[in-house]
C-alpha cells in the first residue's frame, strides 16, 4: 500500500512537469496545427537560464523563496523570448507554405538548439543550483515527499490556473480562441493573427521555461539533450488528451506521468520510453482524437 | 530491352573493372570517402522513395540500417568464427557476403512492415514522431542484446566490404527505385504524395502503398546497413542514434525531395563537406556540423523548399539543354 502511494505521488510529479510542456504544443497545434519540435528544446533552455541566471546573481548561495520565485520567472521570460524568435524568424514565413516544410523547419530549429546548445552550454551534464532548501519534512512513516516534489506541483497547478484564466477570461485568451476557430475569418473580424499567434507561442514557452527550472530543482542534472525525451513524452501527453485541448493536455499528462511510475514501478523498467511511442501509436490507431478532441473530418 | 538496359550494365562493368585496381592506387582516405559516400546515395535514395515519392516523413532510416547491419554482421562473424578458411577465399566470402547481405536486407523489410503497417495510416507529423520513436525503440532494443554486443559493439567483423561491392549495391538502388517510379505501379506512390484523398478514390489503396514503400526502403537501408557494417568492421548502437536518421534526411531534402539524381548528389557533396569541416572540427574541439546542418535546412525551407534539383532528375535538365541547342 504504501508503495502504491509512493508511486502515486512520484506519478503526479513527473505527470504534472510533462503537463506543463504539452499545454505549449497543445496552444501551438491549437492555433497553427504546426507540431513544434523545438518546444522540448525551449524547455532545456528555460533550465540553462535558471541556472545561468542562479549562479550569476548569487541566488544559489541564499535559497530562498524569493529566490526561486524569481528564478522562475528570469526563465519563463527569456523562454518566451525565444519563442518569440523561433516564431518569428522560423515559422511565420512559412504561413502560407505546405505543412511538410513546416515540419521539416521545426526539426531543423530543434536541432539547432540543442546542438547550439552543446556549443554554448558544453555537453556534459551540469549542476543545478539548490536555489530553495525546504525546511519541513512531510514524509508520513513510510512514504516519501520530498517537499520540492509538492513544491514543484502546486507551481505547476497556479501556472495552468493562471493559464486558463487567460485563455477564457481575458480580450487577448478570447483573440486567441478564436484565431484557432478559424484563423481568417479571425483576421477579417480584426483580430491581429500574427500578433496572436506570437501571444500563443510566448504563453506556451513560458510554461516550457518553468517546466525546465522546476525540474531543475528536483533532478539537478541538466544537459542540452535533456529536452528531447520529455519532449516527445509531452507531445504524446498532448495527443492523448486530445490535441488541442488545453483540460486534455493536463489529464494526458498526468495520465502518461502515472503509467510511467507504474510501470517503472511494477513490471519493466527498461521499457520506459517505448511505453510512450506505444501508446501513441495505439491512441492513433483507436481514438486519434484522443481523450477530449473533437473530431474533424477532413476536406478534399 | 538490351537498349534500354545498356546504361546500367555499361555502368556495372565500369564499377567491377574499376574494383580491380582502385582501391590500391588510391589515397586510403579519399578511398574511405569514396565508400562512405557509396553507402550514403543508397541511403539518401532509399529514404527519398519514401520521404520524397511517397511523400511521408520518416526519421527512423538509421534504425533499419542499424538492423541489416547487425543481422549481416551477426552471421558473418559466427559462419566464419567456425569457418576462418572462408575469409580469405575470394569466392567463398563474395557468396556469403551477398548471402548476408540479402539477409540483412530482408530482416530490415521485415520491421519496416512491422513498423509501417500501423504507423503509415498516421499522417505528416505524426508519422515523423512515431517512426523517429521506433528508430530510437530499435537502438535501444539493440542495446540490451548481449549476444551482439550490447553497449560495447560488435569488433571483428569480416572486411568483406569492396569497392565492387558499394557502387554495385548503389547502381542497383538507383536503378530500382528509378525505374519503379517511371511505372505504373510507382506512380501510386506520387499520387498518395500529391492528394491522398484523391488518390484514394481513384482507387489507389493508400496504405498499402505507403507500407510497400517503407518496405522497400528499408530493404535498402539495411543492405547499406551491411555494407557499413563490413567496411568499418566493428558497429555501435551509438552509430545508428538520430543524428545519423537526420543525416540522411538533409540529404534527401538538400537533394530534393522526389529527385533521385538529386539525392545522389546531394549524399556525394555532404559527405565531403563533413570531412572539409573535420580539421575545423579538430582545431576548436566543437562539433559545427550539425548545427551548420540544421541551420542549412532551416534556410533551405525558407528560401528553396524543394532542395537543388526539386523534382527534376539528371536527364529532364540534359534534354532540356538538348532542346534549346536544336531549337536555338
Amino acid at each position: 500500500m504504501t508503495e502504491l502511494i509512493q508511486h502515486l505521488i512520484n506519478g503526479l510529479s513527473l505527470g504534472s512537469i510533462y503537463a506543463l510542456i504539452a499545454l505549449g504544443y497543445t496552444m501551438v497545434f491549437g492555433i497553427l496545427q504546426l507540431i513544434n519540435f523545438a518546444h522540448g528544446d525551449v524547455y532545456m533552455l528555460g533550465a540553462f537560464i535558471g541556472m545561468y541566471f542562479a549562479r550569476v546573481t548569487g541566488a544559489a548561495e541564499n535559497p530562498s523563496v524569493f529566490n526561486l520565485l524569481a528564478t522562475l520567472l528570469v526563465a519563463m521570460v527569456g523562454c518566451a523570448l525565444a519563442g518569440f524568435l523561433i516564431e518569428r524568424f522560423a515559422y511565420r514565413p512559412l504561413r502560407r507554405a505546405p505543412r511538410i516544410n513546416v515540419l521539416i523547419t521545426a526539426v531543423g530549429v530543434s536541432l539547432f538548439l540543442e546542438f547550439a546548445g552543446q556549443l554554448g552550454f558544453g555537453s556534459d551534464p551540469k549542476f543545478f543550483p539548490q536555489v530553495y532548501q525546504p525546511t519541513v519534512d512531510w514524509s508520513m512513516g513510510d512514504i516519501k515527499i520530498n517537499p520540492l516534489q509538492v513544491i514543484v506541483f502546486a507551481i505547476s497547478i497556479v501556472l495552468m490556473a493562471g493559464l486558463q484564466f487567460l485563455i477564457f477570461k481575458t480580450r487577448t485568451g478570447r483573440a486567441m480562441r478564436a484565431a484557432s476557430f478559424n484563423h481568417d475569418l479571425a483576421s477579417l473580424m480584426g483580430i491581429p493573427t500574427d500578433r496572436v499567434i506570437s501571444l500563443t507561442f510566448m504563453a506556451g514557452s513560458a510554461l516550457a521555461g518553468a517546466a525546465g527550472v522546476l525540474v531543475g530543482m528536483i533532478y539537478p542534472k541538466i544537459e542540452p539533450l535533456m529536452g528531447v525525451m520529455p519532449g516527445l513524452k509531452a507531445f504524446v501527453s498532448a495527443v492523448l488528451g486530445g490535441i488541442g485541448n488545453i483540460t486534455g493536455a493536463v489529464v494526458g499528462a498526468i495520465t502518461l506521468g502515472l503509467a510511467e511510475e507504474f510501470l517503472v514501478g511494477y513490471w519493466a523498467p527498461t521499457f520506459r520510453d517505448a511505453l510512450a511511442f506505444g501508446l501513441l501509436i495505439l491512441i492513433l490507431l483507436f481514438k486519434p482524437t484522443g481523450l477530449f478532441g473533437v473530431h474533424k473530418s477532413e476536406k478534399v | 530491352m538490351i537498349k534500354s538496359l545498356k546504361f546500367w550494365i555499361i555502368a556495372l562493368v565500369a564499377i567491377w573493372i574499376g574494383n580491380l585496381f582502385i582501391a590500391d592506387n588510391m589515397n586510403p582516405y579519399f578511398f574511405s570517402i569514396l565508400m562512405y559516400a557509396g553507402i550514403n546515395v543508397t541511403l539518401a535514395v532509399s529514404l527519398n522513395l519514401v520521404n520524397g515519392f511517397t511523400g511521408q516523413f520518416s526519421m527512423g532510416h538509421a534504425g533499419f540500417m542499424s538492423i541489416g547491419g547487425y543481422v549481416a554482421a551477426y552471421i558473418s562473424t559466427t559462419w566464419t568464427g567456425t569457418h576462418p578458411d572462408w575469409i580469405a577465399d575470394p569466392f567463398l566470402s563474395n557468396i556469403l557476403f551477398v548471402f548476408n547481405m540479402l539477409l540483412g536486407g530482408f530482416a530490415a523489410a521485415g520491421v519496416g512492415y512491422l513498423v509501417g503497417l500501423p504507423s503509415l495510416r498516421l499522417k505528416g507529423d505524426y508519422l515523423a514522431i512515431v517512426t523517429l520513436g521506433f528508430g530510437e525503440i530499435i537502438r535501444v532494443f539493440i542495446l540490451n542484446i548481449d549476444a551482439i554486443g550490447g553497449a560495447r559493439g560488435m569488433p571483428n567483423i569480416p572486411p568483406f566490404t569492396s569497392f565492387g561491392w558499394v557502387f554495385t549495391l548503389l547502381l542497383v538502388t538507383v536503378f530500382t527505385i528509378w525505374r519503379l517510379v517511371r511505372s505504373s505501379e510507382g506512380r501510386k506512390f506520387m499520387s498518395v504524395r500529391e492528394d491522398e484523398i484523391a488518390a484514394e478514390a481513384m482507387g489507389v489503396n493508400t496504405t498499402a502503398t505507403k507500407v510497400k514503400a517503407f518496405v522497400i526502403g528499408a530493404f535498402f537501408a539495411g543492405t547499406a546497413g551491411a555494407l557499413f557494417a563490413h567496411y568499418l568492421r566493428y558497429l555501435n548502437p551509438q552509430t545508428f542514434d538520430f543524428n545519423r536518421s537526420f543525416e540522411v534526411i538533409i540529404m534527401v531534402v538538400l537533394g530534393g525531395m522526389g529527385s533521385i539524381s538529386g539525392s545522389v548528389f546531394a549524399a556525394f557533396f555532404l559527405t565531403f563537406v563533413r570531412e572539409a569541416l573535420r580539421p575545423l572540427q579538430e582545431l576548436t574541439q566543437l562539433d559545427f556540423r550539425m548545427i551548420i546542418y540544421s541551420l542549412m535546412l532551416i534556410v533551405l525551407m525558407l528560401t528553396r523548399p524543394n532542395g537543388i534539383f526539386g523534382t527534376r532528375e539528371l536527364t529532364d535538365v540534359i534534354s532540356l539543354l538538348k532542346k534549346k541547342r536544336s531549337t536555338s
